[in-house]
């Protein structure tokens, strides 16, 4: 079985190496274009964005040491979109700060003009602190994200099947080009919308929808509404342990277990010959985590400023100055324990013989593949015999060209032992993942269609 | 046009370089007549593809104006002869953006429900991905039918003018927060941007308030140019709706109403002879299935030299015309072939360059950042 790869460009996070001579804009034109080119090249099934709508703070002040800096998920794609023909285009919007029925009609605007290749992942971004760029604000109860995901979703989708697309005229001498499809209104409990969707559905019916989002709710969300989950579980025993997990919640939701495709985040870095495998990760890593980051990364959650402090050396000998982690900064550390943080990582270490930097490489870096094209390529047989993944989204470390080595070397490497295909399957991106018609388009029995209009499980409202 | 002198023609030249004449297409399903997707040279299903815009745009390239808009409304037309659906202006702009290498390219957003941080970060997105030739042209329309499809309360429409007024300055303020050489890339303080390069926006609207800082850094132009047909809202160009035969005493009361260095450009909806029938021929025929309603706009049906005599009389008037073709490829097309050329000849316009920014085709001038001037 195929393992399909896409590519997350995410924009953020230290994991983007921005001083090497040849890391490009983050933000031209041209970075991407060089990126998706080379993806297209490597017959990668998706191009990925992530979205992030404010700018990240650490301290209080502006994080000035990562990468930076992000063009609007669907403007962009929708240029790519008219350079290349057969990437997907995935778009990471969050279901807070959107307005459903614009989105919706932006993102089938999207899937119009790509012939069938835009995609959502779907997120629930809800803090105040981002809302303080909107008009409702923090409006969002943390425990309703995924209720009102949901109901951002039916909207969506009542969009996207407003348009009848036999009622369009299909000769210039009919009686007229088509009628406005009618409006609909759905309260979502915080606001109530009213309006009507007027695009006719591209190649692949609907966008597909992603989500990631990886609590118990997140994963139940995924198995009722998404076609494909974007995890961070790529080591083989956490990739298969998720799999079982996301099947089983497939199957309970009334859903074939091959309904939602499973796609980690994943690294790569790939390396000539194996003697210089481990130089080729310390480099990367070094690079990754300078001085200025691991200092960083230990403040966030010391939360306090630990100017003048040695990164060489070990870590603070004072406690953290606060019970828990803001929220700001990010995944994984969210409300994380301080001093049980500090301890475990005091520990570790003292085991491990430690700096503070080595310390935030050990847990702070992505647990990637690192070896030769050949040497990875043989160790993801088992994910692609066992199953345990639908592919991988790749995040390169260097922008653009850190595809360059995984589509000149892993991907023939992996079209050897079977294991990539060796053209697209499809002409949609629904196509190439594999996908059934989506969730509201479903006739036939065997396969439960929840409709826009069919109630939520009882659960989702809380 | 005999009646110009060379001395006449070297003024126009000379004045140029100050405020060209712009010529600024629209792009709306098949053209401007609701039955234009009769006579398209497209089936009616195709108006919403891919390869209907990048045809249009690119024959507005290829016939050298200075820029296209693009139309849109959150409500889709009703109860119309012709498309009931649109695709989303910003993405048709941002995907003609990799095709197109001299064009502007203006799509319309609306202002007064939707999030002003949004559209800071769309339109700065499009001047990215073209090099700089992004501009925005603001509506606002109270419809209460709008608010209830963005879930918000409707705006009384005296209310209207105050809140565009907001949204234009909450943009301008967020294209702001980065500095052009915000990004430093040190290596030796590890910092990738320096953070006394990047401000807050914080603006405080009568109804909203943005705090920022934007999430992309500064596009090409910084500040698009803005377009707006409402008066008084900030905008650098202000789009005039009259009868020819009234239209200058419209653009003088609109020049009066704003800074001087506002530009006033008028909408002008055209139908021109074409491969043997007349413009009045054309709209004749299509006006059988749905009647091109005046609806107090200029608008000339008739033959290219004649539209290009009032084009060059209106060069002492306004700063450019928005023409809106009754059939967008024919229309168009002879525009390229029989109208532009003369206006070159005469000296009066002259097409966008290549690797030039919108506000330099515009002749608008450069634009102070303010957050730089106040952290100096
Ligand atoms: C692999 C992965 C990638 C994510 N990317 C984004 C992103 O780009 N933007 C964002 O706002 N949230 C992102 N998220 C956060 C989730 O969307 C989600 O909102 C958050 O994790 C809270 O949901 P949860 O409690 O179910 O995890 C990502 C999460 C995962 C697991």
């Amino acid at each position: 079985m195929s393992i399909q790869l896409g590519v997350f460009f995410q924009g953020v996070n230290f994991s983007t190496v921005w001083s090497h001579p040849d890391s490009g804009s983050q933000t031209e034109f041209e970075s991407f274009r060089r990126l998706i080119e080379t993806a297209e090249r490597g017959l990668f099934t998706a191009f990925f964005l992530g979205e992030g709508l404010r700018l990240r703070e650490h301290l209080g002040a502006l994080h000035a040491l990562d990468v930076a800096g992000r063009p609007d998920a669907f403007t962009q794609l929708a240029a790519l979109a008219a350079i290349t023909r057969d990437i997907g285009l995935v778009a990471t919007q969050n279901t807070t700060y959107n307005d459903p029925v614009d989105l919706a009609h932006r993102l089938q605007s999207l899937d119009l003009l790509s012939g069938g290749r835009a995609a959502w992942n779907v997120v629930t971004t809800d803090n105040a602190w981002t809302g303080e760029n909107f008009r409702r604000g923090g409006y969002l109860d943390h425990s309703d994200r995924y209720s009102h995901a949901a109901d951002v979703i039916a909207i969506a989708r009542r969009v996207w099947d407003s348009r009848d697309p036999a009622g369009i005229a299909v000769d210039r001498q009919a009686p007229q080009w088509g009628a406005a499809p009618a409006p609909f209104q759905y309260d979502t409990g915080y606001y109530s919308v009213d309006a009507s969707g007027s695009l006719p559905r591209s190649p692949q019916e609907h966008p597909v929808l992603f989500q990631a989002g990886d609590s118990g709710e997140g994963r139940d969300f995924a198995a009722r509404h998404a076609e494909v989950i974007f995890s961070a579980h790529n080591t083989f025993e956490a990739a298969r342990d998720f799999a079982h997990d996301i099947r089983a919640r497939t199957v309970a939701a009334g859903r074939p277990a091959d309904d939602l495709k499973i796609f980690p985040g994943q690294e790569f870095i790939i390396a000539d010959t194996l003697a210089e495998v481990d130089d080729k990760v310390r480099w990367v890593r070094e690079n990754q985590v300078t001085p200025a980051t691991a200092l960083a990364f230990v403040e966030q959650l010391w939360g306090t400023s630990l100017d003048g402090h040695d990164p060489d050396g070990d870590l603070p000998s004072f406690d953290p100055v606060q019970a828990e982690t803001g929220e700001t900064r990010g995944a994984g550390f969210r409300a994380a324990k301080a001093l049980e943080t500090a301890t475990a990582w005091r520990a570790l270490a003292e085991t491990k013989k430690l700096s503070l930097r080595e310390l935030v490489i050990e847990i702070g870096t992505r647990r990637g593949f690192a070896g030769t094209a050949d040497s990875i390529a043989d160790e993801l047989i088992p994910f692609s015999e066992q199953h345990v993944v639908d592919g991988f989204n790749v995040s390169p470390w260097l922008v653009p060209t850190g595809l360059d080595d995984i589509v000149n070397k892993l991907v023939p490497a992996m079209q050897e032992r079977g294991i990539y295909w060796t053209e697209y399957p499809g002409e949609t991106l629904r196509e190439n993942l594999g996908l059934r018609a989506p969730l509201t388009r479903r006739g036939g029995a065997g396969v439960q269609t929840p409709t826009a209009a069919a109630p939520e499980p009882a659960d989702a409202h809380g | 046009m005999g009646e110009r002198t060379a001395l006449g023609v070297l003024f126009r030249v000379l004045e140029m370089s100050t405020s060209p004449f712009a010529v600024i297409v629209d792009i709306d399903g098949a053209g401007s007549h609701p039955a234009a997707w009769r006579h398209a040279d497209a089936e009616p299903g195709e108006l919403l593809s891919a390869a209907w815009v990048s045809a249009n745009v690119s024959a507005a390239e290829r016939a050298g104006v200075t820029a296209v808009t693009f139309s849109d409304h959150p409500l889709p037309p009703r109860d119309v002869d012709g498309p009931t659906a649109r695709l989303d202006a910003v993405l048709q702009a941002s995907f003609t953006a990799p095709l197109t290498s001299a064009l502007g390219l203006i799509p319309v957003v609306h202002g007064l429900y939707t999030e002003p941080f949004h559209l800071a970060t769309q339109t700065a997105t499009v001047d990215t991905a073209s090099l700089g030739r992004a501009g925005v042209l603001i509506e606002g329309d109270e419809d209460p039918r709008i608010a209830a499809r963005h879930g918000r309360e409707p705006l009384p429409a005296r209310l209207v003018a105050e809140e565009l007024t907001d949204v234009v300055e909450a943009i301008r303020r967020l294209w702001d927060t980065w500095e052009g050489d915000a990004v430093i890339r040190d290596v030796s303080t590890g910092r990738f941007f320096d953070p006394a390069k990047v401000h807050y926006a914080d603006f405080e609207g009568h109804r909203f308030s943005v705090r920022g800082p934007a999430i992309l850094p500064r596009s090409p132009q910084g500040q698009l140019p803005v377009f707006s047909a409402h008066s008084g809202i900030g905008a650098d160009v202000v789009l005039v709706d009259a009868p020819l035969d009234a239209s200058l005493g419209a653009v003088r009361e609109a020049r009066a109403a704003h800074p001087a260095d506002t530009r006033v450009i008028l909408e002008l909806e055209t139908a021109l002879d074409r491969a043997g029938q007349t413009g009045a021929e054309r709209v004749a025929a299509l006006d059988e299935h749905a009647v091109w309603a005046g609806s107090g706009r200029a608008r000339y049906v008739g033959n290219a030299e004649g539209l290009a005599r009032i084009l060059v009389s209106l060069t002492d008037v306004v700063d450019g015309v928005r023409i809106r073709p009754a059939v967008l490829g024919h229309d168009l097309d002879e525009l390229a072939r029989a109208v532009l050329p003369r206006l070159r000849d005469v000296g009066v316009f002259r097409s966008p360059l290549v690797g030039s920014t919108l506000r330099e085709s515009l002749g608008l001038g450069a634009t102070v950042n303010r957050f730089a001037e106040v952290s100096r």
